[in-house]
């Protein structure tokens, strides 16, 4: 668990909310190029362990070092890209047009008064053409479908050419044909443009089919390890008896 | 219109009323969708306490109720953050003290003349020359920080979280528009009074979001349906001789309620969409 090789190294976390233990002692790394998935019950502390790492909220111990760079002091955020959950939430009849959701995502690369130039209007054209979108850039976001939404805000984290994307259970509420072709593109996105992705998920098929590393979370880390040890670990096994039977192949 | 503009009291009128109720239109569009229109009539019950205390200190009561005003978004804000409180609930707390200070001032002094009055229901026919000066420059300080920080301000109002994550300082943007909405606040005050000041900051924004389709273009729909309703409402008051604040208000509401029937007839686009991609 070297912090020198890791993009990210979360050591001995713990995190406790009005006397109540979310989080006990959570270490690991992410290492440049992982498709992590991030994987526990409803209410194992999965997104507030994201929103740690991001330094969204602060650990009650144990410390988050991002790039090098302890998280409170991490100033390189044009490196990190985020789609929260609440993405999926999004005010239908909020009045931002694709284009202005995508151009946010530069504002860490912008000094101030971060006025944009032709250049980020060729990067914003860019993202979307990444996810397909390049042709919906003057809609109203909420005129579009749950799953084109959710691929505008990987646009949105992906504008910048961070290094790292964190995803919150992205595709809650979008139906299964649309899924499939989401995570086909962060596939495509981790191995052809080596994206670090960090993946908030319930969904076994996706682990199956494209991380490479697995965490399993329920207050505390009681697996962290690759792809073929998540498949063959007795303690999964054991854990999901009776509620997934997990067909492990990757692509 | 020309007998109009030959009283200077109309020209100041109608420069001061046009430029503070962009301001507060601009505004609005970002508070409204923070869910935080009703901080405007929160702040604008302060600042009654700070026109009775500037009026029971024989200071500037415009000048009294700005800092009142400033002091009180700040608490807000705090109360939100630090105790844990419901918007609402932090804006009926602070909104509360301000009404109740100002109800004790008034009875200590006795009575205050008409000028209390002026403040409670808008005055802007009567506003001075030095009042037009510093109405002005505040609406343009208002108005040229929220160009500055126009992205930050954007991102925030969109999604807070990712806009942390994005190395946006949420919470000094957070202090930057509380201080703006107060200072708006005192502005809107003069031209609409403390009772309507909050339909200012509301109505052109809630109009707007009936049919912006972007951000920039939600702005401009605002400040041009505050623009039209302050213009058009001072004439209509000149010439049927009604009271400016009420009029003002009433036009911006009119054109809440076009644009309102207007959305109904916008064609739904999602299945195009779906289609297309």
């Amino acid at each position: 668990m070297s912090t020198n090789s890791s993009l990210i190294h979360v050591d001995n976390v713990s995190f406790n909310f009005h006397g109540l233990k979310v989080l006990q002692d959570i270490s690991f790394s992410i290492s440049p190029g992982d498709f992590l998935a991030l994987i526990g019950p409803n209410g194992s502390g999965k997104t507030t362990l994201i929103r740690i790492i991001l330094g969204i909220l602060k650990p009650s111990s144990g410390r988050i070092v991002l790039m090098g760079e302890e998280v409170h002091q991490f100033t390189q955020w044009q490196r990190i890209g985020y789609v929260p959950q609440k993405a999926t939430l999004l005010d239908p009849y909020f009045p931002a047009s694709v284009r202005e959701v995508v151009a946010m995502g530069l504002i860490s690369l912008k000094r101030f008064p971060r006025l944009l130039t032709r250049q980020d209007e060729s990067s914003i054209d860019k993202a979307l053409d990444r996810v397909g979108l390049k042709g919906l850039k003057s809609r109203r976001i909420g005129e579009l479908s749950g799953g084109q939404q959710q691929r505008v805000f990987i646009a949105r984290a992906i504008v910048n050419g961070p290094d790292v994307l964190f995803l919150d259970e992205p595709t809650a509420g979008v139906d299964a044909d649309t899924q499939a072709r989401f995570y086909d593109m962060l596939a495509e996105l981790n191995r052809k443009e080596g994206l670090t992705i960090v993946l908030i998920t319930h969904d076994f098929g996706i682990i199956t089919k494209h991380a490479n590393k697995v965490a399993c979370l329920n207050q505390r880390l009681f697996f962290h390890g690759t792809h073929e040890e998540f498949c063959s670990s007795q303690a999964v096994q054991d854990l999901l008896r009776g509620e997934h039977h997990l067909v492990c192949h990757r692509h | 219109m020309e007998s109009l503009l030959s009283y200077a009291f109309m020209q100041r009128a109608l420069l001061a009323g046009f430029l503070i109720s962009i301001t507060c239109a601009i505004l609005g569009v970002f508070l409204v969708l923070r869910r935080d229109a009703m901080i405007g009539h929160g702040l604008a019950h302060v600042t009654f306490g700070g026109v009775a205390l500037g009026l029971f200190l024989y200071l500037t009561p415009l000048l009294v109720a700005l800092g009142v005003a400033v002091f009180s978004a700040l608490g807000i804000l705090k109360l939100k953050e630090r105790a844990g409180l419901y918007g609402d609930t932090a804006i009926g707390i602070i909104s509360s003290l301000g009404m109740a200070l100002g109800i004790i001032l008034v009875s200590l002094a006795g009575s205050f003349n008409v000028d209390l009055f002026g403040y409670l229901f808008g005055n802007i026919l009567a506003i001075d020359p030095e009042e037009v000066w510093m109405a002005l420059i505040l609406a343009l300080v208002v108005l040229i920080t929220i160009v500055l920080f126009y992205q930050e301000f954007v991102f925030l109002t969109f999604d807070p979280e990712s806009a942390r994550t994005s190395g946006v300082q949420v919470r000094r943007l957070d202090k930057l528009m509380a201080i703006l909405t107060a200072v708006t606040v005192v502005l809107g005050m003069k031209v609409v009074g403390i009772l309507l000041v909050s339909a200012l900051l509301v109505m052109p924004a809630a109009a707007a979001l009936q049919v912006a389709r972007s951000f920039k273009e939600a702005l401009m729909i605002s400040a041009s349906v505050a623009g039209i309703s302050a213009i058009a409402g001072l004439v209509i008051a000149f010439y049927f001789d009604w009271p400016a604040s009420g009029t003002i208000v009433a036009v911006s509401g009119l054109f809440f309620l076009v644009l309102f029937q207007a959305r109904s007839y916008r064609k739904p686009a999602q299945e195009e969409l779906n289609e297309r991609v």
